[in-house]
This record gives structure tokens, C-alpha cells and sequence, in this order.
């Protein structure tokens, strides 16, 4: 899988987007205080939010005894850029091609 | 991102981190050499002095002082210079007074040579205290062309590595 794959597959399931809106509101947050917040077992939001982190998208730091969870939006920065890039400057270049035409036949 | 509330920044660290195909040496030039801080980012000219106690600037680039802005943009100290591994630095908009006034904050760059050529870029800012830095850093409250923090700084810095140019739609015009 490609890093773009883990990144879509992780932003592809609600409760995974709920932890990131979460980090969003206040990053650096435990694993019981985002628990505390879903109606999920501890097993499961560890394995959401292990999916998280191999997409990249969730960082973790190591605090005195506790393990803290920090937002990283730049994977979704890469995938916008990679993407916007590529569709606007299609339509440039047929813009272009529209002009070049366009001028030839008034020639 | 379907939340409405505010992000509570200003209380926290923030982390930031990137994956680059180049080398740990690579990145940390691009980090603390000004031929190349200018081509990425905000394109500020850094000035490090390498060594704990030495002095940070980051001084307004050549498009900046024709607009009128010029001198120190950025200044701090250096705390810890671990070449090509890790620095800590303190931090601050210097140019903006209100900015100024907030006091320094905590930047660590951590370099991580992985696998196949790739290394990992970890940029850990401590901004408890600071909300006019970390709304600044978290690229919030700028419209397109003011830029848009670490996230924009950083997918520039990979794409000036990866491919020799940067690459952005912060600022972006059409070719012609």
C-alpha cells in the first residue's frame, strides 16, 4: 500500500475522523481521554488509532508515563497539493491548447 | 473536517512531521544553510550560529525588502546543534510587536534516516503560552499567499528536496 492508500483508508472510517476532529479541538491528548469520548472498548480505539499513526496522520510523544496523540495534518497538506497541482494544471494547459487554436484559425 | 469548535491551540505543543527521500545531511541544510531556507517556505534568510548560546535570525529575503519589509523577521537562540540529527531553538516573530511580546517558544527539529534513502523530518514546537504563535505555526487565520504554517512549510521543504523545485498552491498563478 502507498502512503496515499494508508491515508485515504484511515480518513475512510468515521471513528477515525472523530479522533482526528478531536485532535483538532485539542491535540496532544492521552489514550483514556480519547477513549472517554467513544463508546468503544479501549482495544478498539488502540487500533484505530494505530492505523492513524501508520497513515502518518497522528503522531505520538512519549510524556513522563504517558503517551500523548498529536494531530498531523501534513499527509493530507501532500495529497492536496499533489492532486490540486495536477487538476488545475490540466486545465491550464487546456486553456492553452484553446488559445493556440484559437489564435491559428484567426491567422 | 466536520467539527465547528476552535482549535484549542496555545495551550499545547504542536507536532509536524514528513517523510523525505534524502539524506539526514540534506534536510539539515536545507534547515540551517540561508542558500537554501530561501527556496522553500517563507523563504527567509537563516542565520545559525551552530553551537548552544549561538544566535538565530532569519532575515527578510530579497522580495520582502523590495516590498518594503526588512531586517529581522524571525530571531531566537540555539539551545542544542546535533548535526545532522536534532536542533532546538527558541523562536519568535520578532517583526510583529504584538507577536515580539509573547516571549520565545520552543522549536525542535528531529532528522530520522530511515530505509531506502527516506528519512523522517519531526518539527516539535512548544507554544504553551504563546496562542499568537501557535495560531500563526497551525496556519490559521491566513488567507492563500500568507501561507499556511508548518503543514505548507514542510510539504514545500519535501517537494525543493524530491524534486529540485518547489512545489505549492499557496501563492499559485497561472504560467500564462
Amino acid at each position: 500500500m502507498t502512503d496515499d492508500d494508508l491515508v485515504f483508508k484511515a480518513l475512510a472510517d468515521p471513528t477515525r475522523r472523530f479522533l482526528l476532529d478531536r485532535l483538532f479541538e485539542r491535540d496532544g491528548r492521552t489514550l483514556t481521554e480519547l477513549e472517554s469520548e467513544l463508546e468503544m472498548t479501549r482495544f478498539g480505539v488502540m487500533k484505530h488509532l494505530r492505523l492513524l499513526e501508520e497513515a502518518g496522520l497522528v503522531v505520538t510523544q512519549r510524556s513522563g508515563r504517558e503517551k500523548l496523540h498529536y494531530l498531523n495534518p501534513v499527509p493530507i497538506r501532500l495529497i492536496h497539493d499533489r492532486w490540486i497541482d495536477k487538476f488545475t494544471e490540466r486545465r491550464v494547459s487546456a486553456l492553452t491548447d484553446l488559445k493556440r487554436q484559437l489564435e491559428e484559425d484567426s491567422a | 473536517m466536520t467539527t465547528t469548535a476552535a482549535p484549542d491551540i496555545g495551550t499545547t505543543t504542536q507536532i509536524y512531521r514528513v517523510f523525505i527521500r534524502a539524506t539526514p545531511q540534506k534536510i539539515w541544510d536545507a534547515i540551517t544553510r540561508p542558500e537554501w531556507t530561501q527556496r522553500f517556505g517563507y523563504g527567509l534568510k537563516d542565520e545559525f550560529e551552530l553551537r548552544p548560546g549561538g544566535a538565530y535570525r532569519g532575515h527578510a529575503n530579497e522580495g520582502m525588502i523590495a516590498m518594503g519589509m526588512g531586517g529581522v523577521i524571525v530571531d531566537g537562540e540555539v539551545i542544542e546543534s546535533d548535526p545532522p540529527r536534532k536542533l532546538v531553538i527558541t523562536w519568535r516573530m520578532a517583526i510583529d510587536p504584538s507577536m515580539a511580546a509573547e516571549g520565545f517558544t520552543r522549536l525542535t527539529y528531529q532528522i530520522d534516516e530511515g530505509r531506502g534513502g527516506v528519512s523522517r523530518l519531526s518539527v516539535i514546537h512548544d507554544l504553551a503560552g504563546r496562542p499568537g504563535h501557535a495560531a500563526m505555526v497551525a496556519g490559521g487565520e491566513q488567507g492563500p499567499g500568507a501561507g499556511a504554517g508548518w503543514t505548507w512549510i514542510l510539504s514545500d521543504l519535501k517537494s525543493l528536496l524530491e524534486t529540485g523545485e518547489q512545489m505549492t498552491t499557496v501563492g499559485w498563478t497561472p504560467d500564462k
